[in-house]
């Protein structure tokens, strides 16, 4: 769109200030650049300070050389999980890439989360993921529960309120990623959300049916991708995705599970 | 004229940070139709940066607390310029709002007896702040969020507003355009909060996002609103100051509220020196008086022992950072010592998780190992949207402020954690004086096609220049600006360079170039936001060269004493045609029954 971005113009200068301080150099930024309609990588050199990370490199990029180049970001602090893409191939946090942990002298590839559809450059149509939270039944406390609990009640649903929603573990899940059912299957953002009210301890709704007719918990299987890409550290798999797997199978296919509850009369929350 | 989208409401909220969120539910649950307009992503607004707790006085730890007291460190802390019946309403129900918060799902760390837990925080004389680990702010925006997408909120996300539009001088209505598009959209309303927050991104070295462009208090003021203490900018003692990309990041106060210690270059624990004599005996006299607080503090013991100097407020701590450094004190990288790795690893992981991995991750700083390197970050504007206490109502008829962007809760320097519970109590109301408001609107509101061709052609006039400079040019000049001469430190003649420096940088952004496409264009979104800072920028200036003595965050070099003419007016800036105009005026009176709350100094003493 401009000719800034076949000629990237200024970097030499302004790295001079860094290389007077004998640890300056450059490195190759190689961006995604486009839409809907398709794109190109585009190449632009970029001064590098102590510490930098691939999101300083494209603000840097953004303030000198493309101030058209579009980038989601908040925080800069991996607290609010705007500025997420696939660096080097790899779903992250731009703000939490270090280049030093990059290979050196080899250029630094940046693009879009594939998953979901490309608005501009780096920035995504992120918007599915708010309708299928909306879609989830909100916490309800049991009547007349004592609103008392203890750290060792919440230390497991504490961990599922880490996230950030970066949405990285739906960028690399292969349910979503690879077979596309997104019509099909809420994704680990969302069973992590669940978990988190199912797990509450004074919740009352029943969310397992939702789980298995339509957030597709069964089409999960297992890889744990998303647990490994998690910047928050949430073990999403072990943690949230398989007790409510269990918690599923326990309710609609076990069927001695199924007849005492009728004997008993109890359909308790767990 | 170029076609646009319209949206019709009862309440237009702009911004969706805590207090936009808790203003659309109460405005919602009022009966009133509600948009919620944002300019990034739900759930991504700068509350979910804040850190170490919201301030209410439960007294669930100090059993002793209470509103009175919470009132009375609020007035203190901001050196009795605030309005009194704020910080009285806010003190007073704060503790409803916290409660709230958890009944709509919000888990609080636990005390051990199972309620929510509280931890220490400067300024506040009792362990005051609920909170999640280091990441209060994360819990509190997704339980508002969950419980706001529930409740029939309609939200426009992405969307800058750029201009409010009137109707016989009540609020009709305001124009944005959408981030992704570009194109412009156009909602009617008898009623707009705004809930914007700061302008961080008029400092050099700030906390703040990308997001803190002063856009709220831009609207008001060409609205005609009057914005009140804009000279009282808050500088958090606490940023990174290494690497260099996150320089001015925050390191919590919680750090020091679990036991962080500051100390020099030489060793020295130098907090001692800098606490103000008159509150000198609010503090612990020794190390060991200090040591036996913070054992109390983790074993969750009450104690007679008084709180670490670390936990004086954040105006004193930052001076004597800042002192520190200058006079030849500071760390290598130009900073203090915030050392915590004397406490167990483990504690440390569990009470400050975030703070853990942020520096390990970005600064290669173990902090359960070594102390950090800290120094003074632009962080919170204490000013803003002048505000009607109990309705939240600005001073133009259908315009609402809540949370960063109103003014009069903190006066001269805002405590910690008192931000959050902010958000809270005044979103709510801000979202009930709003719906209130558009209830009683019968009559039609009218906003002219010419008033939104104006505001269209503004917003798209970069694009229609030949040539001129980058907008982020722009901005790193007015950035170098503030934070070389409107600093923590300031005087007469910076002032007004700054001042000189401010009208060059006004024609050169009402020159700047944007390229590229309407679509998601960084540059182009820019270029309207600097419009709103260099106005934020001209009332903290001129408010500040106004203010000829020093109180709270607002340090003169030239005047150093606080002046008791001062502390009896709010400096107001106001749009006159072209111009700002600022004059001082009369600062609301406390009540008598509320006086006699800081007429007990042996009381608080302790």
């Amino acid at each position: 769109m401009t000719g800034a971005r076949s000629t990237p113009r200024g970097a030499a200068m302004e790295s001079a200030a860094g290389a007077a301080h004998g640890t300056a150099h450059e490195v190759t930024l190689r961006v995604f650049r486009g839409g809907p309609e398709g794109g190109a990588l585009v190449d632009y050199q970029v001064p590098v300070e102590t510490g930098m990370v691939v999101l300083d490199a494209i603000h840097w990029v953004q303030g000198h050389q493309a101030p058209d180049l579009a980038v989601r970001w908040n925080c800069k602090a991996a607290k609010c999980g705007s500025c997420s893409a696939e660096v080097n191939g790899k779903p992250a946090l731009m703000c939490k890439s270090r280049l030093d942990h990059m290979p050196a002298g080899e250029p630094i590839v940046v693009r879009p989360m594939k998953t979901f559809p490309v608005v501009k450059d780096l920035v995504t149509d992120v918007r599915w993921n708010y309708q299928v939270n909306q879609r989830i039944k909100p916490f309800t406390p049991r009547s007349g529960a004592e609103w008392k609990w203890y750290q060792h009640d919440i230390d497991r649903v504490q961990e599922f309120r880490k996230c950030i929603e970066c949405f990285l573990c739906q960028d690399v899940c292969h349910v979503l990623r690879s077979h596309e059912l997104k019509h099909e299957f809420a994704g680990p953002r969302f069973f992590v959300r669940i978990a988190g009210l199912e797990m509450h301890p004074i919740d009352d709704a029943d969310r397992l049916g939702y789980l298995k007719d339509n957030a597709g918990i069964g089409l999960c299987n297992i890889t744990k991708c998303c647990s490994e890409v998690c910047p928050e550290s949430i073990t999403i798999t072990d943690n949230a995705i398989i007790p409510l797997k269990e918690r599923v199978v326990d309710k609609y296919y076990d069927p001695l599970k199924i007849v005492w509850r009728k004997m008993t009369g109890g359909d308790k929350k767990i | 004229m170029e076609k646009y989208e319209i949206h019709e409401h009862d309440v237009i909220v702009i911004g969706a940070g805590g207090a936009g969120l808790r203003a659309a539910i109460e405005a919602s649950s009022n009966g009133a139709s509600v948009g919620l307009v944002c300019k990034s992503l739900l759930g991504k607004a700068h509350t979910v940066m804040a850190e170490g707790g919201v301030a209410a006085a439960l007294a669930h730890v100090d059993p002793q607390d209470s509103w009175q007291t919470h009132f009375r460190d609020t007035m203190k802390g901001g050196s009795f310029v605030n309005h009194w019946r704020m910080a009285q309403i806010h003190a007073q129900e704060a503790p409803a709002r916290v409660h709230e918060l958890e009944q709509w799902g919000a888990l609080f760390d636990r005390t051990q007896d199972g309620r929510i837990l509280q931890r220490a925080f400067g300024g506040h004389t009792y362990k005051r702040l609920a909170h999640v680990g280091d990441r209060t702010g994360l819990e509190m925006i997704r339980t508002l969020q969950d419980r706001g997408v529930h409740q029939g909120l309609q939200v426009y996300m992405e969307c800058t507003i750029t201009r409010l539009f009137l109707d016989g001088g009540r609020i009709a209505g305001a124009l944005g355009y959408w981030r992704d598009t570009g194109k412009f959209v156009l909602f009617r309303a008898k009623a707009v909060v705004l809930a914007t927050g700061g302008i961080g991104k008029a400092f050099k070295i700030t906390s703040n996002s990308w997001e803190y462009t002063g856009d709220g208090q831009g609207l008001a003021y060409d609205a005609g609103a009057e914005l009140i203490d804009m000279e009282f900018v808050q500088f958090h003692p606490t940023g990174m100051v290494w690497p260099p990309g996150v320089m001015g990041l925050l390191v919590t106060e919680g750090v020091r509220g679990e036991g962080g210690v500051l100390r020099n270059s030489v060793g020295e624990r130098f907090m001692w020196k800098y606490l103000p004599e008159a509150r000198r005996n609010e503090y612990a006299a020794d190390e060991d008086e200090a040591r036996r607080w913070l054992d109390a503090a983790v074993e969750a013991r009450q104690t007679e022992d008084r709180r670490p100097p670390e936990l004086s407020t954040r105006d004193n701590v930052a001076r004597a950072i800042y002192t520190e450094v200058r006079e030849g004190r500071g760390s290598p990288h130009g900073g203090a010592f915030l050392d915590i790795a004397y406490l167990p690893a483990d504690r440390v992981k569990k009470k400050l998780p975030s703070m853990y991995h942020q520096f390990l991750e970005l600064a290669d700083v173990d902090i359960t190992q070594q102390p950090m390197e800290v120094g003074p970050t632009m962080h919170y504007l204490m000013g803003g949207v002048r505000v009607d206490p109990d309705t939240a109502a600005a001073t133009v008829p259908g315009l609402f402020a809540a949370g960063e962007v109103a003014a009069g809760l903190h006066g001269a320097n805002r405590l910690g954690g008192n931000s959050l519970s902010d958000l809270i109590v005044f979103g709510r109301r801000a979202g009930m004086g709003a719906a209130l408001h558009a209830r009683g609107m019968t009559s039609a509101l009218q906003i002219s096609d010419a008033e939104i061709e104006a505001g269209m052609r503004d917003v798209l006039a970069p694009f229609e220049r030949p040539s001129g400079e980058s907008p982020f040019e722009v901005q790193r000049a007015l950035q170098q600006c503030m934070s070389d001469y409107v600093g923590i430190f300031r005087t007469e003649a910076d002032l007004e360079t700054a001042l000189r420096t401010l009208v060059e940088l006004k024609q050169r952004a009402e020159r700047v170039r944007v390229e590229g496409t309407r679509v998601f264009n960084p540059g182009w979104h820019l270029a309207h936001d600097l419009r709103n800072m260099l106005i934020v920028s001209e009332a903290v200036t001129r408010s500040a060269l106004m203010r000829k003595e020093s109180r709270g965050a607002h340090s003169r070099l030239d005047h150093t004493a606080m002046n008791e003419a001062f502390g009896k007016v709010n400096h107001c800036a106001k749009r006159a045609g072209a111009e700002m105009s600022v004059e001082p005026t009369p600062l609301p009176e406390m009540p008598d029954d509320l006086k006699v709350l800081f007429e007990a100094p042996k009381e608080m003493a302790k």
